[in-house]
């Protein structure tokens, strides 16, 4: 018996093995792949040292052309000092910021109140609970694009156009958290809950106090989630979004799609370093970005 | 104010405590839309009236030519996509995940760096690698097999080119993650029996991975059946805006943007936007019963 389950235990996740041949011929292949997805990543890093005129002129391509490299298209995005020397103040920091406040605020908001309402479709047998579940998945069916004329419109009713709000209120019960989170928290002994009443918590206190501090990984999973999502979401800020100091990066870099001016110097440094804050978290969190993202796909 | 509170925190009401800011959300922002844009699509809206006209908007939508491209337009994106970025991840799924892949790990990591850019980074480099100037990195492609510059974005089948590998360089990576978890469920043991009856590498994809990857498949078809139809915000970014030459680029959504955004006709892009949700729902109905998904029971 214990033979046999040292054996298992030492056994790899699948047991396919490929002969030498094979082994090399799959090593190239997903290199070549590899190089293939890098490929418009790194004509995008080469385009910021060759700055926003060289763009315009050739479009982005693989030349290094390394005679033309400056990092004064950096130092514009940085200082707001041109290629020429002046002084031509920008907003992508200001775009910048909105986004990384709308980012956390969405985030933080959305996790607490998608675990809260998770927490009462999982813990609790109520009337119409089944119905209301049903809206869940019903939300979760349809594309936003198809509501966003009307949503439009009711945010507009609501006065929440141009608004920071407006772009976030309609996500905050984000569906997909709420289903992650009930998942999650189906795992857990329903006991957790008498055993906090017999010590005196009301419905309330056993979430926030026994509840909501084991969900840690289950948050941080849905974080990059929600976070990623909000950080990179084009549409609907557009839609709601109308003076240029409000706008979010995703919005603003899309404004600067006219070659006038420095726009195309600050656009190639300004893409290029708006991947940077989700790189970071990605190289850094790479299992929660992984087990959010597939959290749909496989259950339980 | 004693005896609400009472109430509040009694074990009957706080499951809908629990669940409200889902409700609520769920109402204004879902349910209400969705039968404002109902009702919308049955009236002529311009600025300051509205006209009920029963199904005109409908009839109009039936021998519209440009509605009909459009669809056709996203029915095709749908249909390459979905044909590319299933069969593709599956199989580079199933070949990293084997034992004998070396760097296996450092090679998901790359690939799911794209999923990390936002529409609008990858809308911006594939623009400008796509562009018509003969130095961009597709023209000297084509340079290399000695064939003249184009203007890829002007001409039909080059502008779906850039627009379905753009999709392709987002989503393979995290296509393969969801068929990279699919595989960690199959048990080892069904291995190691196709291994003592001497099954070839191809007769284990075909005779155990492929069935039993069945949910994943079913589950990214489902996925990628939504996001091809719904497909806007790329095609947005590539052309620069929403209109597109000839419109070669032109999608459902973005008829429904045209006229509800551009053109404020609001009853005829609800049309547009329930007609798509519509067929959505029902191409994925006809696709979850062939799949065996739903109905038919007791076949398995």
């Amino acid at each position: 018996m214990t033979t046999l389950e040292t054996k298992t235990s030492r056994m790899p996740k699948s047991k396919r093995d490929y002969s030498p041949a094979a082994r090399i011929f799959l090593l190239l292949f997903f290199t070549a792949l590899a190089i293939l997805v890098m490929i418009p990543l790194i004509a995008m890093v080469l385009g910021t040292f060759k700055g926003g005129a060289e763009m315009w002129r050739s479009g982005l391509n693989l030349k290094p052309e390394f005679q033309m490299w400056s990092l004064d298209y950096w130092r514009y995005l940085f200082t707001g000092i041109t290629v020429d020397g002046e002084l031509l103040p920008h907003k992508y920091f200001t775009w910048f910021g909105n986004s990384l406040m709308i980012t956390v605020i969405q985030t933080v908001l959305s996790l607490f109140i998608s675990a809260f309402v998770a927490y009462g479709f999982e813990m609790y047998h109520f009337k119409g609970k089944n119905a209301i579940f049903l809206c869940v998945l019903m939300e979760m069916m349809i594309p936003f694009e198809i509501l966003m004329l009307p949503m439009y419109v009711q945010a507009n009713a609501m006065g929440l156009l141009d608004n920071m709000w407006g772009i976030m209120l309609p996500f905050l019960a984000s569906v997909s958290a709420i289903f992650f989170f009930k998942q999650y928290l189906s795992g857990l002994p329903k006991d957790l809950l008498d055993a906090g009443r017999v010590d005196g918590c009301n419905e309330y206190s056993i979430f926030f106090r026994i509840i909501l501090p084991i969900m840690g990984p289950a948050m941080s999973s849905m974080a990059v989630l929600v976070g990623m999502g909000a950080w990179n979401s084009l549409l609907w800020p557009m839609l709601v979004l109308t003076s240029m100091d409000k706008y979010t990066l995703p919005i603003g870099l899309n404004t600067l799609f006219t070659p006038y001016g420095n726009n195309y110097d600050l656009l190639i440094c300004g893409s290029c370093f708006a991947i940077l804050p989700i790189l970071l978290i990605y190289i850094f969190a790479q299992k929660f970005i992984v087990e959010g993202m597939t959290a749909g796909a496989v259950k339980g | 104010m004693q005896k609400v509170k009472r109430i509040l925190y009694s074990q009957k009401i706080a499951p809908y405590v629990f669940v409200l800011p889902f409700v609520l959300t769920f109402l204004v922002f879902f349910l209400y839309p969705l039968t404002t844009t109902i009702k919308m699509s049955f009236q002529d809206i311009l600025p300051g009236q509205e006209q009920w006209v029963g199904l005109k908007n409908y009839q109009r939508l039936l021998t519209d030519k440009v509605f009909g491209q459009a669809v056709f337009n996203s029915l095709r994106y749908m249909v390459i996509t979905c044909a590319l970025l299933i069969p593709f991840p599956m199989l580079f799924a199933y070949m990293i995940s084997s034992r004998s892949m070396k760097f296996a790990g450092a090679f998901k990591s790359i690939y799911f760096v794209p999923v990390l850019s936002s529409v609008v980074v990858a809308g911006l480099i594939f623009r400008m690698m796509f562009a018509e100037q003969p130095d961009a990195m597709m023209n000297s492609l084509l340079a290399l097999f000695g064939q003249p510059a184009i203007w890829w974005l002007k001409l039909e089948y080059p502008s779906l080119l850039a627009l379905v590998l753009l999709c392709c360089w987002r989503w393979t990576g995290m296509n393969m993650l969801y068929y990279l978890a699919g595989i960690k469920s199959i048990p080892t043991e069904l291995y190691e029996a196709a291994d003592i009856d001497g099954a070839s590498a191809v007769q284990k994809f075909t005779k155990i991975g492929w069935p039993l990857l069945k949910p994943t498949t079913i589950y990214v078809l489902t996925i990628s059946i939504y996001a091809g139809l719904a497909m806007f915000t790329e095609s947005y970014m590539v052309f620069g805006n929403n209109a597109s030459p000839h419109n070669y680029g032109l999608t459902i959504v973005g008829y429904l943007y045209r006229y509800g955004f551009e053109k404020l006709r609001m009853g005829y892009a609800s049309a547009v936007g329930l007609a798509l949700l519509v067929g959505a729902l029902a191409l994925n109905l006809v696709q979850l019963r062939l799949t065996g998904t739903i109905g038919k029971r007791g076949d398995k």
